[in-house]
């Protein structure tokens, strides 16, 4: 049998060098599926139909695998992400704060369910189970950085001020 | 590395830290640094070189009142700070060697005495990315000493003796663990941590990770050495970016010391450690769902047997662990078998961490000796319901658990009690809820979760969550009637004896609990169309003509 060459890289953008990386580091094994596609997430904020059938053909993974973990795990988003992301905690510490308060504030401050970004593609607003800051509750995380004992109000003005960026 | 030469390292960090007359111990947890205790530290660090004082500015993991943060501990003197921002840093400078600075001390003598600290004994006291920090507190003491003065089968029977039990929530006897993957036959074997920590409202490994994740490695290194592997994963939820650092830089340090990799303290033993990121599903914390998700695959689980001890990672016999189990090894080899099973209550030995969350003062992380009640716990150490409400539950071991009620908070805390209270040790979520909560909805809260979380393999799991969901949804909305709870009780009977896995087997558990405990909440929003709490949003009734 030939000894296996995986396929080149989609483009001559840098980002996929970095992904390629992550892959050669684990000697395209079949089990760098999920390391991979966590490198390509934070590459490219989102994973779209041209990298996962990259990362399936140079791990010689079938695409229905590939495609069936990207589905599975609620981390993977196959939406590219906003300009900005409100990521809203909704485990339990928050939700007894009234998290389900600031979820219901928000969409009706920027009129699209969470999980989806505005037209604008300016905020997506997000939802997340349990970040761990529980003794912060209720938490939320503004692009990524965690901010505790957060009120509508306060909510409300980040978003405002995102909006007209 | 051997004895010698840990005690020469703890010296001269001992030496360095004598050179002050005061250590300031700045809390760098999630917590704290969330509202930037980081600029703290550095503000800190100008205003003791201002103030003209011989201080030493420490990082330090996570102090445990997260919810005073950020927190500062001065020692010797053992003042602790809390609520602490850039303005009062000149203020504590100026205190140092004098009267403490009255305006933000914390005084919580009832909340720290009742504790006691094993797995977090370290935690708010050393710098977690500094390895000789954790060396200067016995740190790897109990590594060199298995590796060079016990045989793999007295480390078991240390173990064994200790009477320690896993903390993921199973409750499984390590020892026992353990001495099954030492049995098992394989030329590879692995060792696991489990740090999938998804339950919500839990944050005890990812503290632990975060404060002290050079115990969790030794943990792990001294587990490996007892049942004959040479090759450890952590697995991390990609949710706790600064554990994952944390533990980043400590494989590294340990690496560099010598105390990972080939030839461990000049011995034949191999070991290395790689971390995997986990991608969002609760699921994964089930250890043969876990496995999967390491080999690249789908979180589902398998059926057991054949147990992950026998046929696991990549069919080799495989130890997996919780976070918190690991980090009680090093104690254990350190002080003896004994030592641990002295604490504790006959069948549950040792001490368990949780997280004291929800409505209640202290919120945060507290580790107390099994036995103690859980009134002790929420109104002694958690200092009870703040704002004059009324304590209505508590729930323990996140979706998996049940609420227990006020009359019941005088049981013991063991594997024992809770699962006679009807709820579950768990992992050691603790959320405290007052009377502005309503009971069928946290029900309906948690059944949604194990819902979107169940992974979609066994039916009972995937459409009867879904099913319990619609009948409480209904109960919430008004629209409910009596005949629904006797179909949920029968519902709930089916998922947990027919479901694959843990998770299908406890998700029923929230409902079977509240039903126990407050039936009334359920009879009053289907007959009386009313939600005690005022969550729910109970359509107007339908006016009966008469």
């Amino acid at each position: 049998m030939p000894p296996f060459t995986p396929p080149p890289l989609p483009s001559d953008d840098k980002r996929w060098k970095i992904v390629n990386g992550t892959m050669r580091k684990n000697g395209f094994a079949r089990h760098a599926l999920i390391e991979t596609l966590h490198t390509v997430q934070s590459s490219f904020g989102y994973l779209d139909d041209d990298s996962i059938r990259f990362v399936a053909r140079s791990l010689r993974v079938p695409l229905s695998q590939a495609y069936g973990v990207v589905t599975f795990y609620h981390h993977f988003s196959l939406k590219p992400p906003g300009k900005h992301t409100m990521t809203i905690c909704t485990g339990t510490a928050c939700y007894i704060k009234g998290t389900d308060k600031l979820v219901a504030a928000a969409e009706k401050q920027l009129s699209i369910p969470h999980g989806e970004t505005t037209k604008d593609g300016k905020i997506s607003l997000m939802t997340a189970r349990c970040v761990g800051a529980c003794g912060r509750a209720p938490v939320v995380l503004t692009d990524g950085e965690l901010v505790g004992q957060m009120t509508g109000e306060q909510m409300i003005e980040q978003l405002e001020r995102w909006a007209v960026e | 590395m051997n004895l010698e030469e840990l005690e020469q390292i703890a010296e001269s960090v001992r030496q360095e830290n004598a050179k002050f007359d005061h250590e300031i111990n700045v809390c760098m947890g999630t917590g704290c640094l969330s509202q930037h205790s980081d600029k703290l530290k550095d503000e800190l660090v100008k205003a003791v070189e201002a103030a003209g004082k011989n201080a030493f500015v420490r990082r330090t993991g996570c102090m445990g009142l997260c919810a005073a943060g950020p927190l500062v501990l001065v020692d010797p003197e053992e003042i602790l700070y809390q609520h602490v921002g850039g303005k009062h840093t000149e203020a504590i400078a100026a205190s140092l060697g004098g009267n403490p600075f009255k305006e933000l001390q914390c005084d919580l003598r009832e909340h720290f005495d009742q504790q006691v600290h094993v797995v977090l004994e370290n935690s708010g006291h050393i710098d977690p990315e500094k390895i000789d920090d954790y060396i200067s507190r016995d740190g790897y003491i109990a590594l060199v000493k298995a590796l060079t003065e016990m045989s793999p089968n007295e480390v078991i029977q240390q173990i064994t003796e200790s009477g320690l039990k896993g903390r993921g929530g199973g409750g499984y006897p390590t020892g026992l663990k353990w001495g099954t993957v030492a049995k098992a036959t394989g030329d590879i074997k692995y060792v696991v941590c489990n740090g999938d920590e998804g339950d919500p409202g839990a944050f005890m490994d990812r503290s632990v990770l975060e404060s002290d994740p050079q115990r969790v490695l030794e943990g792990m290194a001294i587990a490996a050495y007892a049942v004959g592997a040479s090759k450890g994963y952590v697995y991390v939820r990609a949710e706790y970016p600064l554990a994952v650092a944390r533990l980043t830089n400590c494989l590294r340090d340990a690496r560099r010391r010598g105390l990972l990799g080939n030839g461990i303290c000049g011995t034949t033993f191999n070991f290395d450690v790689e971390i995997r990121l986990g991608a969002g599903a609760f699921v994964c914390g089930e250890e043969t769902a876990l496995i999967a998700s390491i080999e690249g695959k789908r979180g589902q689980p398998k059926p057991r047997p054949p147990y992950p001890a026998v046929s696991g990672l990549w069919g080799k016999p495989t130890l997996i662990n919780n976070v918190e189990t690991f980090a009680n090894i090093a104690p254990i080899i350190r002080k003896g078998g004994a030592w641990f099973a002295s604490v504790g209550t006959e069948k549950s030995k040792g001490t368990k961490v949780f997280a004291i969350t929800g409505k209640i003062t202290n919120t945060g992380l507290v580790e107390v000796p099994m036995g103690m009640t859980l009134r002790q716990i929420i109104e002694g150490i958690g200092g009870g319901v703040p704002d004059g409400h009324k304590f209505k539950a508590v729930q323990t071991g996140g979706p998996s658990g049940g609420c227990i009620p006020d009359e019941h908070l005088d049981i013991p805390v063991s594997y024992e009690s809770l699962i006679q209270a009807g709820s579950m040790m768990g992992s050691g979520g603790m959320i405290v809820m007052d009377d502005t909560s309503c009971m069928v909805n946290v029900a309906r809260f948690f059944i949604e979760f194990c819902m979107t979380e169940s992974c979609g393999k066994c039916i009972p799991c995937r459409a009867g969550t879904a099913q319990l969901f619609t009948l409480l949804s209904r109960i919430c909305d008004g629209s409910g009637t009596m005949d629904d709870l006797d179909l949920m009780v029968d519902l709930c009977g089916t998922i947990k004896e027919t479901s694959l896995c843990g998770l299908g087997m406890t998700a029923p558990n929230p409902v079977l609990s509240t039903l126990r405990y407050f039936k009334n909440e359920y009879i009053d929003h289907i007959v009386h169309k009313r939600c005690a709490a005022g969550v729910c949003n109970i359509k107007a009734p339908v006016e009966v003509l008469a």
